[in-house]
């Protein structure tokens, strides 16, 4: 595609604007373009990541000893909401299909753009208004909600703090992922250059597409739930509250019929990274392509009739709590035949392990920890006992943040050098990863240990014969602090000052990789037309890419 | 050997070590196997990259184990889940209620207390509900907990096997409190049991009457 000496009179899309600021902060804001709304997101959701690990490492201070240490109970309280709110509303749901979905499905596909850049660029301004209404209720007088991320009535019926606008909050974000969804499947749907089958998308575009479906049809689901909340907060309609006749139960349903799909929104895209990746440091084709992209719509669909799994302690019907056991144990299948694939896929591969790979390697080490610790929740009998305990906080850290934060840092590694350019040190890089991976287990490991033991969730104190796996666990978040500046520091260095990169630094060969780095403003000088599958590693002959 | 500290502990304890031996196996076998490749395959030995675009067979039988290993995960979590929900007609019955960070035991014969009290190899069921918020008893010793839910009734119920005492905690998020609602449960020789319910009968006549306890609205 296009040679060399083009590129040099092309204008990156840094330089070009969409609106008619040439320059500065409005060319930003205001920008339709959807690689500028895709670093818009990366960088107001990396600050909250940095928030939110803040306030997991502030927690993890005054867990340090039995007792209060720092501060009092209602601000730990307050934390772990704060922690769980900004983790999961502002970073972990929107984060790689609003960053990297933004960025690259539409070039991986053949695209100029995604099929309605206005409406992309309201998303990225509904986010913002859902991030400050987030971020007002917390210095509001009655200060930040200590209800735990869940919501739960009656609890959040009858706190003082600021609930109303906290999960109005959560509303309003809602909007910007269906949205985005929206966005994202007329765009597939529409905008595949010629040649772009849906067995030729890359499988990044699979995970997105049914991400998409997810976020359009679960999110409406809580967006109705939290309005019925502030209803009864304001207007005591009685429809959670049991002292007027209401269920509590029944916002614990309609609660997870959103949330449990949602956590297949956070971990479809990452899969669909890993599955990226791979092939690229392996420099073959991915195993088993289709089983790879069925996978996903499989656990886009059975994912929505498990949601009770989380219940299995609330007095719901014996049967039914068998049913949705077993359903549990059925959706667990389709993210093994991802990860057996993945494995397979490195099978007489030619495997240079850059850092994006030793990434990945880390996420299916962690993830898989995540995903079988899972098999312990939803096995009835051991959910019973380790419900609500440190083990799940275990388990979810694993897969959340494991599994989805961990293909955050490897996606940034592997897309950087395109997005900005540059390229970063690969030592530091890696460095970093192998950090990371002591510091998450010193972190996360002792809890899955604790909760066995019987250590509940959301405990400003404990009993004493916690203290020691509890200090290993503190010490592991002053570790994880430090790997998080390393990263950090090190990717924000580069962006200024980073070695220019090649536009195909690892041989990627997937339509990003035949573009400049930065990308210009339409990405393809002209659209492409598609004649291979995506991992078709024979074309990187007649391509440009740096050989060592 | 001692028995275990109650009849639920058993099935629990082993739905954990089939699911967790499973597990490390898979986990050992997953990492192991991506470590292998990535040094046998390691670009600097210079193979030729083959692409391999995949296996019926070896998708089939990567659903086929799994489904077969998650069914009897299922069958044991379900086999464990069976005792720990099963009532014997002849259980000790003891109402719980709890609120805003407290528990509170009520007994039959208008015994009320904040600590639970109960006969060792009894089959007890606690009928619990809740006054206020959610919360959720949990005893971790005997591996079971239930939500305690305001509006409608919840149970657990279990036999104690061992003398002494183990800790109750809450387990659902309650609010302010929530880490300090601790109290115990301490079984008793039956001897000791009836001593206890029986003494000072008269005292305990100016405490809440029975029967209706359970219901707070
Ligand atoms: C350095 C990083 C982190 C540390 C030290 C940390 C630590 C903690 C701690 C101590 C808790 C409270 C446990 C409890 O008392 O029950 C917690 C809860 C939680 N964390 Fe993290 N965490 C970190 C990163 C993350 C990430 C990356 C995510 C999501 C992607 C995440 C999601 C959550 C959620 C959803 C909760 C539950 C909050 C609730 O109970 O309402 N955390 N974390
Ligand atoms: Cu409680």
């Amino acid at each position: 595609m296009a040679n060399g000496t083009v590129a040099l009179e092309e204008k990156s899309f840094y330089e070009e604007s969409t609106n008619r600021w040439n320059k500065g902060i409005l060319a930003w804001i205001f920008s339709t373009d959807h690689k500028r709304i895709g670093l818009l997101y990366l960088y107001g959701i990396s600050a909250f990541f940095l928030v939110g690990v803040l306030a997991g490492i502030l927690m993890r201070l005054e867990l340090i000893a039995p007792g209060k240490d720092l501060f009092e109970p209602q601000f730990y309280n307050q934390l772990f909401t704060l922690h769980g709110v900004i983790m999961i509303f502002l970073f972990i749901i929107p984060g790689l299909p609003a960053i990297f979905g933004n960025f690259f499905l539409p070039i991986q596909i053949g695209a100029k753009d995604v099929a309605f850049p206005r409406l992309n660029l309201l998303s990225w301004w509904i986010y913002v208004v859902g991030a400050i209404m987030a971020l007002i209720s917390i210095v509001l007088p009655d200060g930040p909600l200590d209800t735990g991320w869940t919501f739960y009535v009656p609890y959040s019926v009858r706190s003082g703090t600021n609930i109303s606008l906290a999960i109005m909050a959560a509303f309003v974000l809602g909007f910007s992922s269906i949205l985005t969804g929206l966005n994202f499947i007329t765009t597939i749907h529409r905008m595949r250059a010629p040649g772009m089958t849906w067995f030729r998308m890359p499988l990044f575009g699979w995970s997105m597409y049914a991400t998409a479906w997810i976020q359009i049809i679960a999110t409406p689901v809580v967006g109705i739930t939290i309005l019925l909340v502030v209803l009864e907060r304001y207007f005591g309609i009685g429809i959670f509250d049991p002292t007027l006749g209401g269920d509590p139960i029944l916002f614990q349903h309609l609660f997870w019929i959103y949330s449990h799909p949602a956590v297949y929104i956070m971990i479809l895209p990452a899969m669909g990274v890993v599955s990226e990746i791979i092939p690229t440091f392996a420099r073959r084709t991915i195993f088993g392509y289709k089983a790879i992209a069925m996978s996903s719509l499989a656990i886009a669909f059975v994912g929505y009739l498990v949601w009770a799994h989380h219940m299995f302690t609330t007095g719901i019907s014996d049967t039914s709590r068998i049913i949705f056991s077993l359903l549990t144990f059925i959706v667990a299948l389709p993210s093994g035949v991802k990860v057996f694939n993945w494995v397979a896929t490195m099978y007489k591969g030619s495997i240079d392990p850059k850092p994006p790979f030793i990434w990945v390697m880390n996420f299916i080490f962690l993830f898989s920890i995540g995903g079988l610790t899972g098999l312990v929740l939803g096995s009835l009998a051991t959910d019973i006992h380790v419900h609500d305990t440190y083990f799940v906080v275990a388990h979810f850290h694993y897969v959340m943040f494991g599994g989805v934060g961990t293909i955050f840092f490897a996606a940034l590694y592997y897309w950087f050098p395109k997005m900005f350019g540059r390229m970063y040190n690969i030592k530091t890089a890696n460095i970093a990863a192998a950090l990371y991976f002591v510091a998450f287990n010193m972190l996360y490991f002792p809890k899955f240990i604790m909760g066995y033991m019987g250590m509940p969730r959301r405990y400003y104190d404990y009993l004493p014969e916690f203290e020691a796996m509890q200090q290993i666990s503190t010490v592991g978040s002053w570790l994880m602090g430090i790997t998080m500046i390393l990263i950090f520091g090190s990717l924000i260095y580069s962006m200024k000052k980073g070695k220019k990169a090649h536009k195909n630094p690892w041989g990627g060969v997937t339509l990003e990789w035949h573009i400049e780095s930065p990308p210009t403003l339409e990405n393809f000088h002209e659209i492409p037309t598609v004649k291979t599958e995506p991992y078709d590693f024979s074309q990187l002959k007649e391509m440009d890419y740096e050989s060592k | 050997m001692f028995p275990a500290p109650s009849n639920t502990v058993e099935g629990v304890d082993l739905a954990m070590l089939i699911i967790v031996a499973a597990g490390v196996v898979l986990l050992l076998g997953i990492t192991a196997a991506m470590i292998y490749f990535v040094f046998k395959y390691h670009r600097k030995k210079g193979h030729e990259p083959k692409d391999i675009h995949g296996s019926v067979l070896l998708e089939a039988i990567w659903i086929a184990i799994p489904t077969l290993l998650v069914l009897g995960m299922f069958y044991f979590g379900y086999i464990g889940f069976e005792t720990i929900r099963y009532v014997p007609d002849d259980a000790f019955i003891i109402d719980v209620n709890a609120k805003m960070w407290e528990w509170d035991f009520k007994y039959e014969n208008g015994k009320d207390t904040d600590t639970l009290y109960v006969p060792v190899n009894t089959p007890i069921k606690l009928e619990m509900i809740s006054l206020d918020v959610n919360h959720s008893l949990f005893i971790p010793a005997f591996r079971i907990k239930e939500d305690v839910i305001a509006g409608f009734e919840t149970y657990l119920s279990f036999t104690p096997q061992q003398i002494g005492s183990f800790d109750i905690a809450c387990a659902e998020y309650c609010g302010l409190k929530h880490s300090m609602m601790y109290t115990k449960v301490v079984v008793l020789s039956k001897e000791d049991f009836d001593n206890w319910y029986n003494e000072g009968e008269d005292a305990q006549q100016q405490s809440v009457p029975t029967g209706q306890a359970g219901i707070g609205q």
